[in-house]
């Protein structure tokens, strides 16, 4: 009976969860209810993906209208395996939330928080199991302005120019996408990816549907951050609370790379994005311009959090390089690097929460001596850095395993040299942190104290770090899964044959 | 089986319990020794059984589909294996004479390290396929970051920031791409005897294959990418000694033999335009080195630039892929482990006990330390290759594969190169006996602790042995060409 509502269940637990928080007022509860609802929401992604493992899709019908008429919420490998990496993280930064949040966000607006905090979660997981093109786009402006509240949320009053700057950003992303999805229905006419997805072969050449195209790309582009459309995310993620943060680096961005993949695969087609129109071309040339200047910009950042964001850029590079590929071993392994990304950017930042919650800076120079003062965080730290460097045993290997793979299968070995060049500069950034924190001598002698944070946020940093070495030497699920997802992509498997 | 997963085992649980005695320096160095001779007991117990042709096999995880990471254990493995642990119980005994007399800080951190450093070196050792090998390589690197930077200092820092970025650079940039595109090639990374290239590309490709592994091979220091081990002389010197004289060194030549034999084939090899120039690379890294080794006047500078051309002996006696080579290249792995070693910890008792670095300041101190100076005379003299000391055998052998190839020019350059090697360490012995120091000195010193006389005791018998009783390694060593022609 429940079973069968596990796809509404997985959304509506958390936006349901938010006027709760807001009603109870009370700091300790909402935060609680919260928990509990992050919680269910991740057992349902894991029994939604064991579902679709078998290779079982799952389709439900909002209140039993018929798709088309509808919204159809549809489950198949490759939201299964995104909804499982969002909720994960979700859980496990609430766990963490509590002392951070009440560290760092005014006292009287904490219920506030969680409660904006689960309308962010629930938009996300709306995006990912949505069957409906403009029930997607409701989705992720629910998401999106639940982000920018939440990122000015935080003490610093730069935090509220960086929101105001994500949300015109984000909003002029939405705008496109909306365009785009508008177009859409014209031609089509139906809000139903499937059936969209039905109709678009038999009009492909028409002008309206590559205009379309080009909105929805330009459009999911700015919210996934792509180089030359990153500017936005640098300071939404340097100037956000902590939480939040880790939250968002590690699920909004893998979120919009969802909903790329959906777009160009499922409803437009492999055949049609990659023959018709030349995206594997411009997203080649614009993921290499994001390794690149990604980490460079990164090495050059005197605040750590900015330093991991502009990381972030590089990595979205490392994703868009998958799709570019245009070859199911390339689509693989972005996939892959959204889950593995997802869990090494989540233990960084909750590992950087940990130093600001004690000394209430992130900056280069308050790193340093932190490896005596925050070992547990600084090992943390030092496990989530090796596994962004790409270091065997770590996630980061199998993802640049699997991309050298897809780039050397066609051929391209100067790609795949690119590649691996570009993990070095990971290595740049990543040890002028190790080097402050082990090797120079705090700035300010009381440091040299150990003050290591509390243990209900080491144990949830710990979680994630454990999961990248995990996943690190038992990849099998995330391969597989990651396999599967992009055999269904290819083979347009919510397609009923 | 259960004494390779033991023996995977044992300096991780040591790692461990070495941590948790941190407190108490007696438990935590007993603990230590203790680790280091199970350790070389469970890799001993399993040598009869792989010298009469048995691979214990063991898989520990499978971190790719289809790639697992695995153990074998092949004779070429097992001599390494052997080396390194049975050194690093005498490095222990060292170190305990060292750190002590030197009262160094973060003992505790030392000796973790240095168990981790023996784990990922035997698990080197035991790699069943190319990924493992590279995971316990990479593994290696990080678990000696910590000992290279051991003194904290701005030195200590820049040193390991060569030492990681060349190491991390030349295994990320071109070994992994060099395994990755071997996977993509043949499909497997399994050592198979003969090769599992052969055949699979054209010779050009497999020429730019091999460059990526020879210089990939980063651990190897074959030039221009040697510059991390003269910068890990910041180290300890129980560290310059037992890993960057033995195990991470010859675990990076012990990987270009593994590469070598089981990845290329020793017959797919020659085929191979591009091994020619490697070649000439190999020779020219064994004059240059020396050459630099020359002008060094700090001691332990003077014993990397040594061992930078030590090391392309082996790869020299690698490449030229015939069986005096191979043979060659595998014992000197284990007859200059030996010598250097040695010299190494020579180099450090000077320290202990004279707080001195530099060559120009040793003169007379032969008279003080007989025993130190006496023991770093012999390896001086097996380092150049003279009859009564074991290198002699290694290079004779390499020499005789260089003679088989005829490649003369590398013939050429091993005598000279044997001469080299008497220019740069014979007038450390003759400034250390002969000369009389220009000042007083200011203060007394006598021979330096027993703990570290008995250990550089052993090292010195061991050359000396090796020579009249090459047949363990010869045996290992046929082995290893016997099964890859």
């Amino acid at each position: 009976m429940t079973a069968q509502h596990l796809p509404i269940l997985q959304v509506i637990v958390p936006l349901l969860a938010a006027p709760l928080c807001l009603l109870s007022s009370n700091r300790q509860i909402a935060w609680l209810i919260s928990l509990i609802a992050g919680w269910t929401a991740f057992v349902i992604a894991a029994l939604l993906l064991s579902q679709a493992l078998d290779g079982e899709i799952v389709s439900y019908e909002l209140g039993g209208w018929l798709a088309d008429w509808g919204i159809e919420y549809r489950v198949d490998i490759v939201n299964a395996f995104v909804l499982l990496i969002v909720s994960g993280i979700g859980s496990v930064v609430l766990l963490y939330a509590r002392r951070s949040v009440w560290q760092e966000i005014y006292h009287d607006r904490i219920p506030l928080f969680y409660a904006i905090f689960m309308l962010c979660l629930g938009g996300l997981l709306g995006v990912a199991i949505t069957g409906d093109a403009f029930n997607l786009f409701v989705f992720m402006e629910i998401s999106s302005l639940a982000s920018y509240a939440l990122i000015a949320f935080s003490q610093e009053r730069r935090a509220l120019t960086s929101a105001y700057q994500y949300l015109i950003m984000g909003t002029i992303g939405a705008t496109f996408i909306l365009i785009g999805i508008g177009l859409l229905y014209m031609m089509t006419g139906t809000l139903n990816m499937q059936d969209i997805a039905r109709r678009l072969p038999l009009i492909s050449g028409n002008h309206t549907v590559v205009t379309a195209f080009a909105f929805l790309t330009v459009g999911i582009s700015i919210k996934l951050a792509l180089v030359p459309l990153h500017l936005w995310l640098p300071n939404a993620y340097a100037y956000a609370p902590s939480v939040v943060t880790a939250f968002i680096a590690a699920t909004s961005t893998k979120i919009a790379f969802y909903v790329l993949l959906r777009f160009m695969y499922t409803l437009f087609g492999a055949s049609f994005a990659f023959q018709n129109m030349p995206l594997s071309i411009i997203f080649l040339a614009l993921a290499l311009a994001a390794m690149f200047a990604g980490s460079v910009a990164a090495i050059f950042q005197d605040n750590v959090k900015r330093l991991l964001a502009y990381s972030s850029v590089a990595q979205i590079g490392y994703m868009i390089l998958g799709i570019s590929f245009a070859s199911a071993t390339g689509l693989t392994a972005a996939i892959l690097h959204l889950f593995n990304h997802a869990l090494m950017k989540g233990a960084l930042f909750l590992a950087l929460g940990c130093v600001y919650y004690r000394f209430g800076s992130v900056n280069m120079e308050q790193m340093r001596g932190l490896g005596r003062s925050m070992p547990w965080t600084m090992a943390a730290f030092v496990i989530g850095g090796l596994s962004l460097i790409g270091v065997p045993l770590t996630v980061g290997f199998i993802s640049k395993w699997y991309l050298v793979v897809a780039a050397l299968e066609l051929g391209w070995w100067p790609i795949a040299a690119a590649i691996l060049l570009a993990s070095l500069l990971a290595v740049v950034y990543i040890w002028r942190i190790v080097e402050a924190a082990y090797f120079q001598a705090p700035a300010d002698s009381s440091n040299a104290v150990p003050r290591e944070a509390p243990l209900s946020m080491l144990l949830p940093t710990w979680a994630l770090i454990i999961a990248n070495l995990y996943f690190g030497i038992d990849s099998s699920l995330t391969t597989t899964a990651a396999a599967q997802a992009a055999q269904c992509l290819l083979a347009m498997c919510m397609l009923p044959p | 089986m259960t004494a390779l997963l033991f023996a995977i085992l044992v300096p991780l649980v040591g790692a461990v319990l070495i941590v948790l005695t941190g407190r108490h320096p007696n438990v935590r160095e007993t603990v230590s020794i203790l680790t280091a001779i199970l350790l070389f007991a469970s890799i001993a117990s399993l040598a009869p059984a792989v010298f009469d042709g048995a691979r214990p096999h063991l898989a520990l995880a499978e971190p790719l589909p289809g790639l697992a990471l695995q153990l074998t254990v092949e004779p070429l493995g097992m001599l390494f294996a052997l080396l390194a642990s049975l050194l690093w119980i005498v490095t222990t005994i060292y170190s305990i004479g060292y750190m002590r007399a030197r009262q160094e800080n973060h003992q505790t951190r030392f000796y973790t390290c240095f168990a981790l450093s023996l784990w990922a070196a035997v698990g080197m050792a035991f790699a069943g396929n190319l990924l493992s090998l590279f995971i316990f390589y990479e593994l290696l690197t990080l678990s000696t970051y910590p000992l290279v930077t051991h003194a904290g200092t701005a030195a200590a820092r820049h040193g390991g920031r060569v030492y990681l970025g060349v190491l991390l650079g030349t295994s990320i940039g071109f070994l992994l791409f060099a395994i990755i595109w071997t996977w993509q090639l043949a499909g497997t990374l399994d050592f198979v005897d003969g090769g599992i290239l052969k055949g699979t590309a054209t010779p050009a490709l497999l020429g730019i294959l091999l460059m990526l592994y020879i210089f990939g091979i980063g651990k190897a220091a074959i030039m221009p990418f040697h510059r991390w081990l003269p910068a890990a002389m910041v180290a300890p010197t129980p560290v310059s000694a037992l890993l960057h004289a033995v195990a991470v060194v010859k675990g990076g030549v012990f990987f270009v033999l593994k590469v070598v034999v089981y990845v290329f084939g020793i017959d797919t090899l020659p085929a191979i335009d591009a091994r020619q120039w490697l070649l000439y690379i190999a020779t020219a890294t064994i004059l240059l080195a020396a050459v630099v080794a020359l002008r060094q006047d700090n001691l332990k500078a003077r014993l990397a630039y040594s061992t930078i051309s030590q090391l392309a002996y082996i790869v020299l006696g690698a490449l030229l892929a015939n069986a005096a080579g191979i043979l060659g290249a595998t014992m000197h792995i284990a007859t200059h482990a030996f010598g250097k070693i040695t010299l190494f910890f020579c180099a450090g008792a000077i320290l202990v006990s004279t707080r001195r670095t530099r060559i120009s300041e040793l003169a007379g101190i032969g008279r003080s330390m007989p025993w130190t100076m006496g023991a770093f005379a012999i390896a001086a003299l097996a380092m150049i290759g003279m009859p009564p000391t074991a290198v002699f055998v290694s290079k004779w052998y390499i020499l005789a594969g260089a003679v088989d190839a005829g490649q003369m020019l590398a013939v050429a350059v091993l005598l000279l190169s044997t001469l080299l090697t008497a220019g740069y360490l014979l007038p450390v012995v003759y400034t250390a006996f002969f000369e009389t120091p220009g000042k007083p000195d200011n203060e007394t010193h006598g021979e330096a602790p027993p703990a570290i006389l008995l250990a550089l005791g052993v090292t010195t018998l061991g050359t000396l042995v090796l020579f009249f009783f090459p047949d363990l390694l010869l045996a290992f060593a046929n082995q290893l060409t016997g099964s890859g022609t």
